[in-house]
């Protein structure tokens, strides 16, 4: 494919490399970035918080919780892949349920608080797991998924996971001048008109479905769902029509970026999550600095 | 246009008003006057649907409030509430904008007509300088004349407006009372609450006493703002002095 594509010959060795390894690997970056980016960009609006991450329902600890149960009881990759996914969802409609349920207090308020209450016994959940866990096999299995990884992503792993990620995106793009609304205080948008439950059950599902195909196949990397809609936004403001393009963009070239620099700065593999934020966070200060506009 | 029939409204398991009931016609004015807590914003924030009435009846243009969809009653009544500073930094004109949210179709983005409503509403509060500006970076009184624009974009036959003057100087409340005056006689119905008595003598032609989620008296304001009215509303003494032009206005005693 590729020889016919550059008109001479190719070797089958770079062919491999290039449809099997590196390819996959570059759109994973591209896919995952801007999944992170674009669910994060949904949920700073929908939570009127700038210091929102994709990860406030559990989405993110539902799937390490998945993963690790997965590694846990040595099941094979695609077993792994599978629990993740269906932990993110899991853990998010459970927030989701019980957070709709505590009527009589902020419908935000209570589900942050459910998502953080569930994430923390998640989070212990996942503790234990290590704890028992072979320290030998299994506990940097465990401790190499949780620091995310793009390396070890096939073109099947891609295949499942990007239709996914695109099925969250659809509804997000059809609603882009709505979800604007969610930004508003409760009462005010629904006295201009807006069915404020239904909205944003539905941004809600479509930011974890985005979020936990992204993490399932490349665990979790922290940062770009946070910091990359900010970049956006003070680049463009708060309009999620303008917004949520660019900040996919930026995602998606920002996560790119960085797994390049993984993989080719030290002689192993480093974890895309600690140079996340090592290059990250100079980028944002120097682009906070320059930009003279609020959230 | 709105009737209100011996309403009980309050929050979900509690009932902080009960037997409030009026009507209010086309192009007519009504203040709600009432201590802290006395209930108006409750008691407007049920009128929106907003909350769950707890007894009686809303009929809004005929219909019961009950029967009527969010984009229904959004086409029908314009909300101004209390400002806050919280919002994300929209321009003022992407604010104003989303006042035509019940116009528009789910998945639609604004069209023409709809920027061409939202601008004039704009202009009509003489904010058409302001309109590139982030919210966040105008005055409390411009907020507040941006939410009133944003209430215009809907183009509502009620508007209703929470303590439109609360945050403003002498001369922004004057302005939006003026504005308010001004939108009556275009026909819209308005139902709007004040802490200054003097609000309802200078531009609404009814006022409702509200205390403690009751209505004490509803009437032309000359008949139902008296001292022995303020004195039970607020627990101040009043004077309500007559003026040589015809109105009246409300000066405090303050006790030596």
């Amino acid at each position: 494919m590729i020889s016919f594509a550059l008109g001479n010959q190719v070797s089958a060795n770079v062919e491999t490399v290039i449809l099997q390894v590196r390819g996959p690997r570059v759109l994973a970056a591209l896919v995952v970035g801007a999944a992170l980016a674009a669910a994060g960009t949904a949920y700073q609006g929908m939570f009127r918080n700038p210091l929102v991450s994709p990860d406030i329902l559990g989405v993110s600890t539902g799937a390490a919780l998945g993963a690790v149960l997965g590694i846990f009881l040595s099941l094979n990759v695609l077993m792994i892949q599978l629990l993740a996914f269906a932990g993110g969802l899991a853990a998010v409609g459970l927030v989701y349920w019980i957070g709709a349920r505590l009527r009589g207090h902020d419908p935000l308020l209570a589900l942050v608080l459910t998502g953080v209450v569930i994430g923390t016994l998640l989070g212990s959940a996942i503790a234990l797991l290590k704890y028992l866990a072979d320290p030998y096999n299994q506990l940097p299995a465990i401790t190499y998924w949780l620091l995310g990884s793009l390396a070890s992503i096939s073109p099947r792993d891609l295949g499942v996971a990007a239709p996914l990620a695109l099925l969250g995106l659809a509804p997000m793009l059809l609603l882009r001048w709505r979800m604007n609304l969610l930004a508003l205080p409760d009462d005010e948008a629904r006295a201009l008109g807006v069915d404020t439950r239904k909205l944003r059950t539905v941004v809600v599902a479509a930011a974890t479905l985005m979020t936990a195909a992204a993490v399932a196949v490349s665990g979790i990397i922290g940062w770009v769902g946070l910091l990359i809609p900010h970049a956006a936004r003070l680049l463009v403001g708060p309009d999620i029509g303008r917004l949520l393009p660019l900040a996919m963009l930026l995602g998606a070239a920002f996560l790119l970026a960085v797994d390049t620099l993984c993989r080719t700065i030290a002689t192993i593999e480093v974890p895309p999550g600690v140079l996340t934020a090592l290059i990250g966070t100079p980028f944002f200060l120097w682009l906070f600095a320059l930009a003279r506009r609020s959230w | 246009m709105l009737k209100v029939e011996s309403l009980a409204f309050g929050f979900p398991g509690r009932t902080i008003g009960r037997d409030v009931s009026f009507s209010l016609a086309s192009g007519e004015v009504m203040c709600v006057l009432g201590p802290n807590g006395g209930g108006k914003t409750t008691l407007f924030r049920t009128i929106l649907g907003l909350l769950a009435s707890h007894d009686g009846k809303i009929i809004l243009e005929g219909k019961p409030l009950d029967s009527l969809s969010r984009p229904e009653i959004a086409r029908s009544i314009g909300y101004v509430p209390q400002g806050h500073s919280g919002y994300f930094a929209y321009t003022v004109r992407d604010f104003v904008l989303m006042g035509r949210t019940a116009h528009m179709g789910i998945f639609s983005t604004p069209s023409k007509k709809d920027f061409e409503v939202a601008d004039r509403a704009v202009a009509s509060l003489g904010m058409a300088h302001l309109a590139g500006r982030p919210i966040t970076e105008v005055s409390g009184g411009e907020r507040q004349l941006a939410l009133v624009a944003r209430a215009l974009a809907q183009e509502p036959r009620l508007l209703v407006l929470d303590e439109p003057t609360a945050s403003l100087d002498f001369g922004n409340q004057v302005r939006v009372l003026e504005r308010i005056a001004g939108l009556a006689r275009t026909g819209i119905a308005i139902l709007f609450s004040s802490h200054d008595p003097d609000h309802a003598f200078l531009c609404a032609q009814r006022a409702l006493l509200l205390a403690e989620g009751r209505a004490l008296e509803i009437g032309a304001p000359r008949e139902v703002i008296r001292a022995d009215t303020l004195q039970r509303l607020y627990g101040v003494s009043v004077q309500v002095l007559p003026l040589a032009g015809g109105g009246h206005t409300c000066l405090p005693a303050i006790g030596g």
